[in-house]
């Protein structure tokens, strides 16, 4: 008796605080359909009748800032799947290469992967957006492979994990049967690999997808702006703040985020946790 | 893992499968090691390298050996920025950890509707720093203006505060799916035992829960410091630094050494260097006592 009211007790202020959790992003959600005077006066208001404006505050965000806002969205989704791609494909190739041939030269690859994971991005801020530049890397169809370097690291950690798993015979069976290593890899050992896939592609295109200093060092601000760039260049340095065009426009940011987090929510949590090995 | 251990690299039998692998070795290692190197490995030396010189561009460096790093170390911006970020790294480790723990232990318990709150908490933890940054900065500021009739960017303290609610916020949910996870892998038998020898609830957490879940607290530590110590897009987003620079973090203090810097660039690279090495010092000693608890337990 006494146990299942105190179990609804603890339901009740896990209710509460979930509300509490979500309720910052409520608060941007409704602000963003209210006049930017309503929103000054106080924000915690629902809209009424009267401060109300409908869709204006996402139409104004459209072209809010001097830079078409779809262009972010196409800038930050070309370097994103791009860089993703790229990492996916060259980073399980390596790893596997390493895994199975242990060679001086793998382990020393494999040390610095691992080296390179707690090194702070400041590190090599400067430097990086420098080769990146002298190299022509600083457009979003070439920043992907800055992305592939400075990436690498979690990437073939987490890969070499796993191949390590995969019995050898396998592979060797395969091998008798006539496949060259290109045949071997494609056909045998990325179909076995597929969790692993989806946990390290997940893992990435938070990463990049989030990411902001690193493409506002290397891309030209002018022509490309990523998402993240262009919210903080409205709010940062933009003489006006438009309050209502920003939180429209960061709904239209946490959107797809949340849409695809409520559709793939077991891959996505597995996918993270398999980062937090790293430690 | 140990099961793994039996088909290790080195455990490779036949010969010649080794040998054809080795072949196409360039097709498969060297697109990653090249990006590896132009993307981390190059960067990295040169800016050790740089570190020693004088700059402001990179037409003119001159070689000053340590004083950089002299003037890095008199910087009080710096020193102060060292100082904010062990306070915030300290405060928000904890918070982090011990909601993230309570959360954890309390949904394992079977409450109704726990799937839907991990749902909630976690969700967070997906939005980027820079909007994460902008939607807690409207929220305070508004709060702040409300109840103490103030701003965010006013004083020191709320940027503070500011900062560890909105890490919080963002890490409570990631950190709690870690201790669930290891919270479901204590096996029943270790309770039941403890149980029938008469162990309290207390005594059950003290001797039987936390020991068995030292792992996960290892990981849980180690990913909030550092990623306390590395925060940079919500430093930037919530305070820029302001009032002042009293909120400014280390990683925000090196980024405009640099870029706002107009005479000695090489200031903020030995700023990074020093960065650097306090991260892998702590990131090392911090693995090593977890560790070690970990044996003893």
């Amino acid at each position: 008796m006494t146990r299942s009211r105190s179990g609804g007790l603890l339901s009740g202020f896990f209710f509460l605080l979930s509300a509490l959790w979500v309720a910052p992003v409520i608060v941007v959600l409704y602000n963003s359909f209210k006049s930017n005077d309503a929103i000054k006066e106080s924000l915690f208001s629902l809209p009424t009748g009267e401060s109300f404006v409908g869709a204006d505050n996402y139409i104004k965000g459209m072209t809010f800032g001097g830079y078409p806002f779809y262009d972010s969205v196409f800038y930050s989704l070309v370097i994103t799947i791009l860089s993703v791609a790229l990492i996916l494909l060259c980073t399980s190739m390596a790893a596997w290469y390493i895994s199975r041939v242990d060679s001086f030269l793998c382990r020393m690859v494999y040390y610095l992967c691992i080296f390179s994971m707690v090194v702070p991005f400041q590190m090599v801020m400067f430097t990086l957006a420098n080769t990146a530049d002298r190299l022509s890397l600083n457009t979003p169809y070439t920043i992907p492979v800055i992305y592939l370097g400075f990436g690498a690291g979690l990437a073939v950690f987490l890969f070499s994990g796993f191949v390590k798993s995969i019995p050898l015979d396998i592979e060797e069976a395969a091998t008798i049967d006539g496949c060259s290593p290109l045949q071997t890899f494609f056909l045998v050992v990325v179909p076995i690999m597929k969790s692993t896939f989806i946990s390290v592609g997940i893992l990435q295109i938070m990463w990049v997808w989030n990411d902001y200093l690193l493409p506002y060092l290397v891309l030209d601000k002018t022509v490309y702006k990523t998402i993240p760039i262009h919210i903080q260049y409205l709010q940062g340095s933009y003489g006006q703040v438009d309050y209502g065009a920003t939180m429209a426009l960061i709904i239209l940011c946490l959107l797809p985020i949340v849409t695809i987090y409520f559709l793939c929510q077991k891959h996505i949590i597995k996918g993270v946790l398999s980062g937090a090995v790293k430690g | 893992m140990s099961k793994t251990k039996k088909y290790n690299s080195s455990a490779i039998r036949s010969g010649g499968q080794l040998k054809s692998i080795k072949r196409y070795g360039l097709l498969f290692l060297l697109p990653t090691a090249v990006a590896f190197f132009i993307g981390f490995v190059w960067p990295f030396l040169r800016g050790i390298y740089l570190s020693f010189f004088r700059f402001r561009t990179l037409r003119f460096t001159e070689y000053t050996g340590l004083s950089n790093y002299k003037t890095a170390l008199g910087d009080q911006t710096f020193f102060r920025s060292l100082l904010f970020t062990t306070a915030f790294t300290v405060v928000s480790v904890l918070v982090i950890n011990l909601a993230a723990f309570f959360i954890a232990f309390a949904l394992t318990r079977g409450i109704r509707g726990s799937n839907g709150f991990r749902t909630i908490f976690f969700m967070p933890n997906l939005i980027g720093g820079i909007v994460l940054g902008y939607i807690w900065k409207i929220i305070l500021d508004a709060l702040i203006m409300e109840y103490l009739g103030s701003a965010l960017a006013l004083e020191a303290n709320y940027g503070f505060w500011g900062l560890v609610i909105l890490v919080s916020w963002q890490q409570i949910g990631y950190m709690m799916i870690i201790y669930i996870a290891g919270l479901q892998n204590i096996p029943g038998e270790y309770m039941e035992a403890a149980k029938i020898d008469g162990a309290n609830s207390w005594q059950l957490l003290r001797h039987i829960t936390i020991p068995s879940i030292m792992p996960s607290i290892t990981i849980c530590t180690f990913l909030s410091l550092t990623n306390g110590f590395k925060l940079f897009d919500q430093n930037l987003a919530l305070t820029n630094g302001l009032p002042f620079r009293d909120t400014e973090m280390v990683a925000l203090n090196i980024y405009k050494s640099f870029y706002e810097s107009t005479t000695n660039m090489g200031v903020g690279q030995a700023k990074a260097v020093i960065f650097f090495l306090i991260v892998v010092v702590i990131s090392l000693s911090q693995l090593y006592f977890t560790r070690r608890k970990e044996v003893q337990a």
